[in-house]
């Protein structure tokens, strides 16, 4: 028996992702009283580093060929690798590659699966693990009954922590499928935090009048290293890049801490932001639902609190 | 063209969400049911404008009791052709997926439109089980869809930007934002509905894998704590020292 993890890496770069999942996985395998087993595709180096978060061992396809993702290739690796090492849990993020790769593994293994979870599973003589259901309104507990199980972890639900040291890396020989879907082009926002993966996040809504206005939020972000987000009227009418759109027809984050800065709080947006740990609303309406929401309260005009909130910072951070 | 629109059935992103039997079941007295959004504004709509372009058929797919052949017709009513409800409970995901696999491994579709996710289990797994059960390429997040011929030329959301594929048909996509606009059914649409056919299709026999067994509200939030806002340096100390953030 075994939990085996799929350790996402990115130009040959693990992200925060990889050990965020090995760590879930090491847990899961203590809950278990197994071993973690790390998997990893294409040629990112150092895969060793992944020992450090918990995996006993690491398996590595090492083939530059395969560093662009590709759904059907990557399940059929991960599925040979969690039948090679009798596999009885197989753990991924819930990131655009782990979305894409849940259904698929469940399917291919028979596997009956829990998508997104953000709470270690249980194990008293049954199997069962938490998510977050109904856009965040409900949780659901999902009991899965097959021999082998498949689960993607929400981002952000746990810490990454290393306290192991590297291990060595395995090369692990499978049989690869051939390649139908070619990726063209990555474009990606340079220099930023991406949204999904951000742990402090400053967003702001119609109450900024326009995109001009825009110098006072982006400078917070920075100051604090956030990424931007916005509400869907704002993206709507372009003031703000569509990728920063949170809420049930956007991005659904989880943030350590979320600023939501003239945004009424409708539930459409609550929908995408209310898992956040902490939410600091600041809105000059005392009614704005949002504040229902939020941990603190800021009822004022958002252009001049805001460069105040910057100036506390800077004092915070220098002191 | 050949297209499949796989549709489910969620409840109004606004209505109240409540448990019975001691938290078992979603309770459904009360609720207004919709179409999820993702299946019926950016699915479905991308599909209808690849058969207005090209020609084809549009073919709407359901696994459910029915009861949802309200939410069919409002997908007919939109434009698709015609409907195919698989007359079963919707168990799981994969339950879902096999009985949508079996009924299109006979049918040579050229495209699998699902919505990215349900907007109540929050899902985003049944596209992907599909194309496996069908060793089919899976598209997922799909926000662009060109298509030249049997090539398309997809982009999908990824953390933080975007990425171009291409792909040749026969494959999977599953649709976000950006994918289509969204449309509204016309009176003639609505009329028209009435006379397409929806098939009823027995389900297929297969285990169910995995089960919700309970629900829980979220925890409730403390009362908001409000700052004074000629005190930012108040808000800063309570991330700091209280909820240990900063
Ligand atoms: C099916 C559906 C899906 C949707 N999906 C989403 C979604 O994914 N994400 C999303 O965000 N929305 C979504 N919406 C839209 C949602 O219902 C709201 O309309 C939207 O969130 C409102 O955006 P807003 O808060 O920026 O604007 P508004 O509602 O206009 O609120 C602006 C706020 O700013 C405050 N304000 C104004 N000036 C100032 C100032 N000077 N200082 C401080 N405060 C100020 C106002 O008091 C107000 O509360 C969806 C709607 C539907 C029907
Ligand atoms: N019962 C169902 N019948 C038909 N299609 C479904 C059903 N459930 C889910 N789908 C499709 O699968 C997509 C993803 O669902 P999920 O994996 O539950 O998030 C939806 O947007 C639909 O397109």
């Amino acid at each position: 028996m075994s939990v085996l993890v799929f350790a996402e890496s990115q130009n040959g770069q693990f992200k925060k992702a990889a050990f965020e999942a090995v760590t879930y996985a090491n847990k899961t395998a203590q809950v278990l009283g197994t071993d973690c087993i790390a998997i990893c595709i294409g040629d990112a180096a150092d895969a060793g580093q992944l020992g450090k978060y918990g995996a006993s061992k690491v398996l590595q396809v090492n083939d530059a060929s395969l560093n662009d993702f590709d759904s059907q290739i990557y399940t059929s690796i991960i599925a040979q690798a969690a039948q090679a090492n009798n596999a009885s849990v197989v753990v991924m993020m819930h990131s655009s590659c782990g979305k894409s790769l849940v259904g698929r593994l469940s399917a291919r293994l028979n596997a009956g699966s829990a998508p997104g979870v953000n709470q270690l599973p249980t194990n008293d003589g049954s199997f069962k693990v938490k998510k977050n259901v109904f856009s965040g309104k409900a949780i659901a507990e999902i009991e899965i009954s097959s021999d082998i199980k498949v689960v993607s972890v929400m981002g952000n639900s746990l810490q990454p922590e290393a306290t192991g040291s590297d291990v060595a890396v395995e090369a692990f020989s499978a049989d690869v499928p051939a390649r139908r879907v070619s990726v063209k082009e990555v474009n990606k926002v340079q220099g930023s935090v991406p949204l999904p993966e951000a742990e402090l996040v400053v967003s702001a809504g119609r109450g900024m009048k326009g995109p001009e206005n825009w110098g006072i939020i982006e400078e917070l972000a920075e100051l604090l290293g956030a990424a931007t987000a916005c509400s869907r009227p704002v993206a709507d009418t372009h003031w703000r890049p569509h990728h920063e759109h949170v809420g049930q027809t956007g991005v659904a984050i989880r943030p350590n801490l979320y600023f939501a800065i003239g945004i009424s709080g409708a539930i459409q947006h609550l929908a995408g932001v209310n898992s956040s740990k902490v939410i600091v609303v600041i809105n000059k309406d005392p009614e704005a639902p949002f504040f229902k929401a939020a941990d603190y309260g800021v009822c004022a005009d958002l252009f001049d609190v805001v460069p105040k909130l910057t100036e506390a910072f800077k004092k915070f951070k220098n002191a | 063209m050949k297209l499949l629109v796989c549709v489910s059935k969620t409840p109004d992103t606004t209505a109240k969400i409540s448990f019975s039997e001691n938290n078992t079941q979603f309770n459904e007295a009360g609720v207004q049911f919709i179409m999820n959004p993702y299946d019926e504004w950016y699915a479905l709509v991308r599909a209808l404008e690849l058969k207005e372009a090209q020609g084809g058929t549009v073919t709407l797919i359901n696994v459910g009791p029915a009861t949802n052949d309200v939410t069919i017709r409002k997908g007919l009513a939109i434009g698709a052709d015609d409907a195919v409800r698989i007359d079963c409970d919707p168990k799981s995901s994969l339950y879902v997926a096999q009985q949508i696999a079996n009924y299109a491994k006979d049918n040579a579709y050229d495209v699998i439109f699902c919505g990215k996710e349900t907007i109540d289990y929050n899902g985003s797994e049944v596209g992907g089980m599909v194309a496996e059960l069908l060793d089919m390429p899976f598209i997922s997040y799909a926000s662009d869809m060109q298509l030249d011929g049997n090539n398309a030329t997809i982009q999908r959301d990824i953390e933080g930007g975007k990425e171009v594929v291409e792909v040749a048909t026969p494959f999977v996509i599953s649709a976000a934002k950006g994918l289509a606009e969204q449309r509204i059914a016309s009176m003639k649409g609505i009329m028209m509905s009435r006379k397409k056919p929806i098939n009823v299709v027995a389900p297929l026999e297969v285990a169910d894998l995995s089960t919700v067994v309970h629900y829980d509200m979220p925890p409730a939030k403390a009362e908001c704590k409000m700052i004074d806002p000629e005190n930012m340096e108040e808000l800063v100390r309570l991330l700091h020292e209280e909820a240990k953030i900063i």
